[in-house]
């Protein structure tokens, strides 16, 4: 493929831009080759369950058209992305990983996906991710885990494994994916890549298919920080379809990456790098070295309520996931349990032989915590932690710009490692359900490699609505490192 | 705090979730591991704190107020066209009452 002699596989959002005015490629032709490239590189990492090549030339002929026509094509022109499978998508198959929707088509597109088409971009396919994203391994998927583009053996972190890993395969340029308690963050760290959770209500859910509804948030993966900035500003906005998306206007998030971070405070939790030393908080550690160096001032600030971060998001998200997946019943979307004789054997046989193990633990914690005599002890206390945990970055954000973390204790880990250990396994997203909790911007920006190459994220948060603070630290730390 | 499997059973009626003999075992086990993680919250006096029920932002009272206007909706068919059973744009189920 002569007009992309660096492959389909590297290619930029500028680059797209530049090479579809310049005539090297048109957007049909840049779709057929990516569509063939991620089609046969697949089976490297399971990334995609799904792939919408029809959909997806449908849509990369209308920005021809457009361009031959002089009109705008978007500012996302013919960039092949890839959307994780519980955004829903009209005629194409959204799954959630699960073997109960496998066969679900959805009537209707999810906002931040018509969003993205309406901007231009051409949608591949459909990523795999734990079931219903739940998860922080990917391990939990029906269709089978994803494997690690850095290595096979390993995982690629989760829930949003499959939208992490083909940006960072190059199977696609950018990806949609859903964030929890760290589903796009950890993902992005343990892959390389970049990826960004917005404040709560900046990006519309209507169409996401819904975990935990006070927590979930839609945002971007990309190879850089610029790409991610492109991404979030063509999906975040408000849409009447969603009643908790913000009203707050939208700003040109491309606008913030001037490098200019000269006198910027930076806040360091120290409960974030306490305990036996790791080695990706020492790469950290490194990276705010060079933040140092770029004019910041880095100070140690306290989140004292850190500590009870697991278990709070633990109890509300299982609470909210179990309302939320009583939906599938065999009713409405999903396959139906043969064997059942009556309505009540048809809810509970369907759900036993439909969830996969970690759907069934959480649905059971959940309905544990709201159940009564227990609502007050765990999940009305869950919720007043949960005020504390948010007031600490409120008090924080009075003395610093931005906070940088790690973004998990270690880098990406084994399959199997710590399947049969749920709690572990939990544990694991200590650094990246706070943000959450308190509903912040956030994101993880690739700052550096374990000696056994695996890659590692530096967390940067924000306050509300400081999307465009966040994206001017990351950059001008990512343009740093790219120097050095 | 110890997780019986007898309670296990009565939150899996809860939730009507048909778990496994194998699975009603390992589901005590977690249950009992996880909550007793979650215990650690009994430390904290969170007296008088209002609990955080919404993430919710600044916005006009009647910010989310629209004019009251028809607009197309999905239709029972499209509705059910992916419900394992139904007819007439309806959904089908099991027998709800036994006479």
């Amino acid at each position: 493929m002569t007009a992309f002699p660096a492959g389909v596989g590297a290619l930029t959002i500028q680059q797209i831009q530049d090479g579809l005015r310049s005539k090297q490629f048109s957007a049909v032709e840049l779709a057929s080759a990516a569509l063939q490239f991620a089609e046969a590189e697949n089976s490297k990492t399971n990334g995609y369950l799904t792939f919408c090549a029809e959909r997806a030339l449908s849509t990369a002929r209308t920005v021809d058209e457009r361009l031959a026509a002089g009109n705008d094509p978007g500012p996302l022109a013919g960039v092949p992305v890839a959307v994780k499978d519980v955004l829903v998508t009209k005629g194409v198959r959204t799954t959630c990983a699960s073997r109960l929707l496998a066969n679900y088509v959805p009537p209707y597109d999810a906002t931040a996906v018509s969003k993205l088409e309406r901007a231009g971009a051409v949608i591949l396919g459909k990523t795999n991710c734990d079931e219903f994203a739940m998860g922080s391994s990917n391990e939990n998927s029906a269709f089978g885990p994803v494997r690690n583009p850095h290595d096979p053996e390993r995982v690629p972190g989760g829930s949003s494994g499959g939208s992490a890993a083909v940006v960072a395969q190059g199977t696609a340029v950018a990806s949609l994916g859903s964030d929890t308690g760290g589903s796009i963050r950890q993902p992005a760290s343990f892959c390389g890549v970049t990826g960004v959770t917005p404040t709560y209500g900046r990006v519309s859910r209507y169409g996401l298919v819904a975990f935990a509804s006070s927590l979930d948030h839609v945002g971007p993966f990309a190879r850089t920080v610029h790409d991610a900035a492109v991404m979030l500003e063509a999906i975040a906005g408000r849409d009447e379809m969603d009643a908790t998306s913000a009203f707050a206007p939208v700003p040109r998030y491309t606008d913030a990456l001037d490098g200019n971070v000269k006198g910027l405070k930076v806040g360091l939790p120290r409960e974030y790098f306490e305990g036996p030393s790791n080695e990706s908080r020492e790469i950290v550690l490194k990276a705010v070295e060079t933040l140092r160096a770029l004019g910041c001032e880095v100070r140690e600030i306290s989140l004292p309520h850190t500590r009870y971060a697991i278990a709070t998001y633990y109890i509300i998200a299982t609470a909210e996931a179990s309302s939320n997946l009583a939906r599938y019943d065999g009713v409405r979307y999903t396959s139906r349990a043969k064997e059942a004789g009556t309505l009540s054997e048809m809810y509970r046989l369907t759900r036993g032989e439909g969830f996969g193990a970690e759907c069934k633990r959480r649905i059971m914690l959940g309905t544990y915590v709201l159940s009564h005599g227990y609502y007050d002890a765990y999940y009305l206390k869950a919720q007043r932690t949960r005020a504390l945990i948010a007031r600490d970055f409120t008090q924080a954000f009075g003395e610093v710009d931005a906070i940088v973390t790690p973004v998990s204790p270690f880098p990406a880990f084994r399959l199997g490692e710590k399947l049969d250990d749920p709690m572990e396994m939990y544990l694991s997203d200590v650094y990246t359900i706070t943000g959450d909790l308190a509903g912040i911007p956030c994101m993880s920006v690739p700052c550096g490699e374990t000696a056994s190459g695996l890659p590692v994220g530096m967390q940067v948060l924000a306050k509300h609505f400081d999307e465009a603070g966040m994206f001017r630290l990351a950059h001008a730390y990512e343009r740093a490192r790219g120097m050095k | 705090m110890k997780i019986t499997e007898k309670e296990v059973n009565y939150v899996a009626a809860l939730a009507n979730l048909a778990l496994s003999g194998e699975e009603t075992q390992r589901m005590a086990r977690d249950l009992d591991e996880i909550l007793g993680h979650m215990a650690t919250l009994n430390e904290l006096d969170t007296t008088g704190v209002e609990p955080m029920t919404q993430v919710l932002y600044e916005a006009g009272e009647t910010a989310t107020l629209r004019e009251d206007e028809p607009r197309a909706v999905l239709g029972s068919q499209t509705a059910v066209a992916n419900a394992p059973a139904a007819g007439s744009g309806y959904f089908k189920v099991p027998k709800v009452i036994e006479r």
